[in-house]
């Protein structure tokens, strides 16, 4: 087990990318924040909260996307559903997806499909706390990534929350 | 988290946890049904054959667009129009019909037991849209799935189910489901329409003044008083019925609280539940229809996975 990032480099991480986003997206009227369930979510409640006190919080929409009806893997195993809260439009608006881990690809392809069902965003940005690169299965690559890290198929990344685990860091297993 | 069953019964046979996981993947449904796009693409690679040997009209419409909401592929199956109506049995009938390669089964048969019988036999995954007087296990999910919507909890809850209890699979599934969730029982009507074993064998209450049942509880489930299954005369005319069992606005204003009121469907209006009580803002029949899409959407969905890909 190795430690690719402790609490402190998390937070850092945290607060850049939000910086990153924020910069891209000046004019938050056009843009939307969107967290994947069921982990990405801890990466965007924490950026959201980085957000909202870097520009005016009542600008900042915010909403969750559960893919699992979106999956292509139903048939091997079904996955019991999280919540989908999403309370607003999406329609023409600049969406940034965030979540934890960016492996196969896979999981924003369903989240890609679940959200043209809201409607039709003018643009689609995807920002990660971690990017295992070289592993794609699909054409998928973030826009903002908090660290990039070369792993083979059997090693696991692992995120830990205080929220869920007690603790905050990302392992390598 | 997987259901402990292959095939949708009854809820006699499902565990609490099993209900639990049905009723939150529906509540994950009803909010797909929200969407600009109510559609999800889950279920793309199933054929789901809807074989309805007994007349519906709520059940069937809402299981057809439930398939078509999880982008499953369906066929409408009605015995009246077919070669059951030849001569044709029923295993025939169903196996000729998977031949073509259909991946579930939602049936409707006025034999109690037929699914189950069709269960044993046959590889498809089976959901029972209700057996003869056995169950009507979907009904009893988004009944409960309503109840637990508009008061927040089922453990606990007073339930009370009234009418011609002897008669009704939606009775039985309640029944099964509502002891499982941790719900308190009554069931009320004339001695007649009670079977004598109920109390014992489902450890519930059992009332025969209507208006001491509806005092006691905070949901009242009427149900429909089932003529086309009694052979023998049970009470002297639905006039009477009415008299004793009827419910209305104004024995409804006359309790000291606000109850629920439920009704599977379909309704005899002016006989068990007048049009002032049916229409009332205490009434949720309509949202039980709404409900039952997501409740059906959930209970396909979690059945139709963990198929190996041939």
């Amino acid at each position: 087990m190795k430690t690719i990032l402790n609490e402190q480099q998390l937070a850092i991480i945290i607060r850049r990318l939000s910086h990153q986003v924020l910069e891209n997206n000046i004019n938050l009227d056009n843009t939307v924040f969107i967290g994947i369930q069921p982990r990405g979510i801890f990466v965007s409640d924490q950026m959201i909260q980085v957000i909202r006190q870097l520009a005016s919080p009542e600008k900042v929409q915010y909403g969750r996307l559960d893919i699992t009806f979106y999956r292509d893997d139903v048939r091997n195993n079904i996955h019991v559903p999280n919540q989908t809260d999403i309370p607003f439009s999406v329609e023409n608006k600049n969406v940034v997806l965030i979540d934890d881990v960016l492996y196969t690809g896979r999981t924003i392809r369903a989240a890609l499909d679940a959200l043209l069902d809201f409607g039709r965003p003018a643009k689609v940005e995807l920002c990660v706390l971690i990017d295992r690169r070289f592993s794609r299965e699909l054409p998928i690559q973030p826009d903002y990534t908090g660290r990039s890290i070369d792993s083979i198929v059997s090693q696991k990344v692992k995120v830990f929350w205080k929220e869920r685990d007690g603790k905050e860091e990302v392992v390598l297993l | 988290m997987q259901l402990s069953v292959k095939h949708l019964l009854g809820i006699r046979d499902l565990t609490r946890q099993d209900i639990q996981i049905i009723l939150d993947t529906a509540t994950q449904f009803k909010e797909v049904l929200q969407r600009p796009v109510k559609k999800v693409p889950s279920l793309r690679d199933v054929t789901i054959v809807n074989l309805f040997f007994e007349n519906s009209t709520r059940t069937r419409i809402s299981f057809e667009l439930a398939e078509k909401r999880l982008s499953a592929d369906s066929i409408n199956f009605t015995a009246s129009a077919s070669s059951v109506s030849k001569g044709e049995t029923l295993l025939d009938t169903v196996n000729n019909i998977l031949s073509m390669k259909v991946d579930m089964v939602v049936m409707r048969h006025s034999a109690s037991g037929a699914p189950h019988f069709l269960a044993k036999h046959i590889p498809a995954a089976i959901v029972n849209a209700g057996d003869g007087i056995n169950e009507h296990p979907t009904q009893g999910l988004l009944d409960a799935f309503s109840m637990r919507e508009k008061l927040g909890r089922l453990e606990g809850l007073k339930v009370a189910i009234i009418g011609d209890i002897m008669h009704s699979r939606v009775a039985m599934s309640n029944i099964y489901l509502l002891k499982k969730m941790g719900a308190e029982v009554t069931v009320a009507g004339p001695p007649t329409l009670i079977p004598k074993y109920i109390q014992e064998a489902f450890d519930i209450r059992v009332e025969y003044n209507l208006k001491k049942a509806l005092q006691w509880c905070d949901v009242a489930n009427v149900l429909r008083i089932q003529l086309e299954r009694q052979n023998q005369v049970l009470f002297s005319s639905l006039r009477e019925y009415s008299l004793a069992y009827g419910i209305n606005k104004q024995l409804l204003d006359s309790l000291d609280k606000k109850i629920v009121i439920m009704h599977p469907g379909p309704i005899n209006r002016g006989v068990e539940l007048d049009s002032d009580a049916a229409d009332s803002n205490q009434s949720i029949i309509l949202q039980q229809v709404e409900n039952g899409v997501a409740v059906r959407m959930a209970v396909l969905y979690l059945l139709s996975g963990g198929r190996e890909l041939s």
